[in-house]
């Protein structure tokens, strides 16, 4: 079947920088492979790469749950604000906040500096899908629980957290599988990890062995996290059972507790946004003295827009069967499919780079950093976004729909086009949308396969950056964090519920 | 139009049986309903009509077209059968027009086109606007049936059409798909598990249990002559007594009773129908009386009533006028009017 089949090419695609890690890892001899990892670089840089990621889930997952807390349970002013100020720190790619920082002072090179930095840019990971949680969560069964003899502390101990506990186990998963490929950040901070060793490699020999088995590596510890996530999702029920309109929370009284809350949020937000944005405005005014390019500004702009537009449109096409297989046709098929999809996202850019980087040099010198092999680095990196929202419409959109339409008398593809389709429309924008917006701020990978002459606003930002051309950097940075704004807007709204206009 | 003919259409699920050897023809123009409890596989037989199914055997014929049969399959779009699924599923991305002509091919989507079916559904033309959730349950269900009728169909299947409509909108719901059909002289097939339903407005009527036809009879002939006992207490809400027969006559608890087909005797079971029964008020002491009242459901109009009878036999379900309820835990005499129907054999244990 057709379906079948482009699901199959879809996942094979998916599949290449994975089978790449595999293959690359079976073919070392013992000896080599023993070589190559038992060094002490290799001790120093896990060493580095666990400490940070412990640092940064301890700090992440206490502001998720305790913002999260605030924001949905107590009654705090402003709530909505705070909702909204909690999530925008997404908007700021990681590496433009460390820019941020490390332009007013180097003093953030440190560990501390790269755990603060890191958690400030990933913190809303946590915090979204615990509010989400929050929001589905019965309150009767709080209320339950007071009537049975539990105090505030209790209950959030016993009733509570046992609630979000998926989803504060989800958002960690992911914080920590952005730990493993933060690039731009760490190397703006010099906290030498795996990912940053990889691409000091890779500048210096592109190809080589120590760069190839350390991609190994750190593949293979995001597979893990990846089967820890599976492991621990499956076989987990709803967080509310039965239908029926619930009841607004009774929310606690903060009290005298109102003020420190207000100000441990409001020094988040400062650490978060305040510093980051204040500084890049700083550099913009400074900047904007000395030298405000506007030709390459807006050369860049046009040529980031276009391979995200290009990107978005491979990815839609890409996901479609991919959903359609996994919504209308369940098996095992399907799911092996899917589930591939997803596994190839674990995989940092700078992995993703690299295979497609020695897989088209060994294999299809003629596409090396070209255009092509650039969108395919695209779409496997960011496939899932499009198949999630593309499924969850899909999800709503009725087959008996496209019975009634084959019983008017149109085929299989032609019920699809003018009944499925259309009402998918908001799943498919939406997918789209966030492909688009997670290109136009990819770094890693873009560096590695962007084709000679080609200049995006990231790679514009950090070659200024790196050169210390602070204020040149500062328009880049900007227009990358507008462009990220609709996206991170997408994702609050998503994460916290949002549905599609027909399908209601 | 045309008629439908199925022989031998036999579907498996895996290891699981769903339609066995099912004979059934309906006729040119008629309408037959396809009844039986959940999970009958009533829903299957229509998705085999429709083509959303293929049969493991047996052949399916439409007018002079074999549809399914030793030439393989003919797929749905090719059949020119309507299908009108639960809940009428209209397109919620199409106002009401671009749902009626949906079916059309482009030259055909005519604002004549589209007033015509409109009128033929009684559907007032400035809804042709709106959009499927601006409508009530009642508009969405004519909606549904105009759209599966503007290509002009050979056959119109209605998959339990009218479950999700409340029981006022039902009655009414019901009336006005018959009146829409006979006026489109287009034959149909109705899938339903409410027998008061099939009963008033079907033609025929086709009882499917476990995967086979049990009976296909007109409504008067399926309620009064039922084939075996189970269909009678699953169309008519009879109950069943155990009794000896003989030469056109039932001996059992409520005495000797006047049976209308004398056929069977020895061992049986009758069959006697909740508006056949008669209760009669006795005194608190009343040592003749023979039943004792066990549950009251009043509908307004009347009422159900059960009766508990001596002995281990079933309660009794009779139906009263809403003036003369009696209480539970009264005391009444029972009396039967009219002949019953007699089955031959014993209940099962």
């Amino acid at each position: 079947m057709l379906l079948v089949l482009a699901g199959l090419l879809v996942a094979a695609l998916a599949l290449l920088p994975f089978g790449y890690v595999v293959v690359y890892a079976a073919t070392l001899s013992p000896q080599d492979a023993w070589d190559l990892v038992v060094r002490p670089r290799v001790g120093e840089l896990a060493t580095n790469t666990l400490a940070l990621m412990g640092g940064v889930l301890a700090v992440t997952g206490l502001l998720g749950l305790g913002c999260a807390w605030l924001v949905e349970r107590t009654d705090l002013p402003l709530r909505t604000l705070w909702h909204v100020l909690l999530a925008a720190p997404l908007a700021v790619p990681a590496f433009v906040n460390s820019y941020g920082w490390v332009s007013l002072t180097h003093d953030v090179q440190s560990y501390r500096g790269a755990v603060l930095i890191v958690s400030m840019s990933y913190f809303p990971l946590v915090y979204l899908p615990i509010v989400a949680a929050l929001r589905m969560l019965d309150p009767a069964h709080e209320e339950v629980a007071r009537s049975l003899g539990y105090g505030s502390a209790a209950t959030f101990r016993r009733v509570l957290l046992p609630g979000v506990r998926p989803a504060l186990l989800g958002g960690a998963l992911l914080v920590a599988l952005h730990c493993l490929a933060e690039f731009g950040a760490l190397q703006m901070l010099a906290y030498p990890t795996f990912t940053t060793a990889i691409f000091d490699q890779y500048a210096s020999a592109f190809s080589s062995a120590g760069a190839n088995v350390l991609a190994c590596l750190l593949g293979l510890a995001c597979l893990l996290l990846v089967l820890l996530e599976l492991r621990l999702r499956g076989g987990r029920a709803l967080a509310r059972v039965g239908e029926g309109a619930r009841r607004p929370v009774e929310r606690v009284r903060l009290g005298l507790w109102r003020l420190p809350a207000l100000a441990a949020l409001t020094g988040l937000i400062t650490l978060a946004l305040g510093v980051p944005i204040g500084s890049l405005v700083h550099w913009l005014v400074v900047g904007s003295s000395t030298e405000f390019p506007v030709g390459d500004l807006v050369s860049a702009a046009v040529s980031t827009v276009s391979l995200a537009a290009a990107a978005a449109g491979v990815a839609t096409a890409m996901a479609l069967p991919v959903a359609w297989l996994a919504v209308r046709y369940r098996g095992a098929a399907s799911n092996v499919v899917e589930r591939t999809t997803f596994m190839a996202h674990a995989l940092p850019g700078i992995v993703v780079g690299l295979a497609l980087v020695t897989i088209s040099i060994r294999y299809a010198q003629p596409i090396y950093q070209t255009v092509p092999v650039l969108l395919a680095a695209y779409a496997i990196l960011f496939l899932p976004r499009s198949v999630v929202s593309i499924r969850a419409s899909l999800e709503h959109a009725p087959p008996v729909l496209d019975e009634v339409a084959r019983s008017l008398g149109l085929g299989r593809l032609k019920a699809a086009w003018r009944v499925t389709v259309p009402l998918i429309q908001p799943g498919l924008g939406a997918g789209a949308a966030l492909v688009f917006l997670s290109v136009s701020t990819e770094l890693t990978a873009t560096l590695m396969l962007a084709p000679l002459g080609t200049n995006t606003l990231a790679m514009e930002f950090w070659s200024n950056s790196s050169s210390v051309k602070y204020g040149a950097a500062a328009p880049y940075a900007l227009l990358l964090v507008l462009l990220s704004l609709p996206a991170t807007w997408l994702l609050a709204t998503r994460a916290t519920g949002g549905g599609s206009r027909w399908l209601q | 139009m045309a008629a439908v003919t199925m022989t031998g259409i036999t579907k498996s699920y895996g290891a699981q049986r769903v339609l066995t050897g099912i004979d059934l023809t309906v006729a040119d123009g008629e309408l037959v309903a396809l009844l039986g409890p959940s999970g009958c596989g009533k829903t299957t037989l229509l998705r085999i009509i429709a083509g959303f199914a293929a049969p493991d055997e047996g052949t399916l014929t439409v007018g002079d077209d074999e549809l399914v049969g030793a030439r393989g399959s003919v797929p749905a779009e090719r059949r020119r059968i309507g299908y009108v699924p639960q809940e009428g599923a209209l397109f919620p991305h199409l106002p009401v027009r671009g749902n009626i002509l949906f079916g059309l091919p482009r030259r055909e989507r005519t604002a004549d086109r589209l007033a015509e079916m409109m009128e033929l559904a009684e559907l007032p033309a400035h809804l042709a606007a709106s959009y499927p959730h601006q409508l009530s349950g009642g508009q969405q269900h004519r909606v549904a049936l105009a759209r599966a009728l503007a290509p002009r169909p050979r056959v119109i299947l209605l998959d339990e059409p009218f479950a999700a409509l409340d029981a006022a909108l039902r009655e009414s719901a019901g009336r006005e798909v018959t009146r829409l059909l006979r006026a489109a002289g287009t034959t149909a097939v109705l899938v339903t598990h409410d027998q008061s339903e099939a009963l008033s407005l079907a033609d025929r009527v086709a009882v499917l249990r476990h995967g086979r036809l049990a009976q296909v009879a007109d409504p008067v002939g399926l309620y009064t002559a039922p084939a075996d006992v189970d269909i009678a207490s699953f169309v008519g809400g009879a109950s069943v007594l155990p009794a000896s027969l003989q030469n056109g006559s039932a001996q059992c608890v409520l005495g000797d009773l006047r049976v209308e087909n004398p056929g069977p005797t020895g061992e049986g079971r009758v069959l006697v129908r909740p508006e056949q029964v008669h209760l009669r008020p006795a005194a608190a002491g009343a040592k003749d009386a023979v039943g004792v009242v066990t549950e009251v459901r009043y509908f307004g109009h009347g009422a159900q009533v059960r009766v508990e009878l001596p002995g281990t036999t079933p309660l009794l379900v009779a139906r009263v006028a809403g003036a003369e309820l009696p209480a539970v835990g009264d005391k009444v005499y029972v009396e039967v009017q009219g002949p019953v129907r007699a089955y031959p054999g014993e209940a099962p244990a």
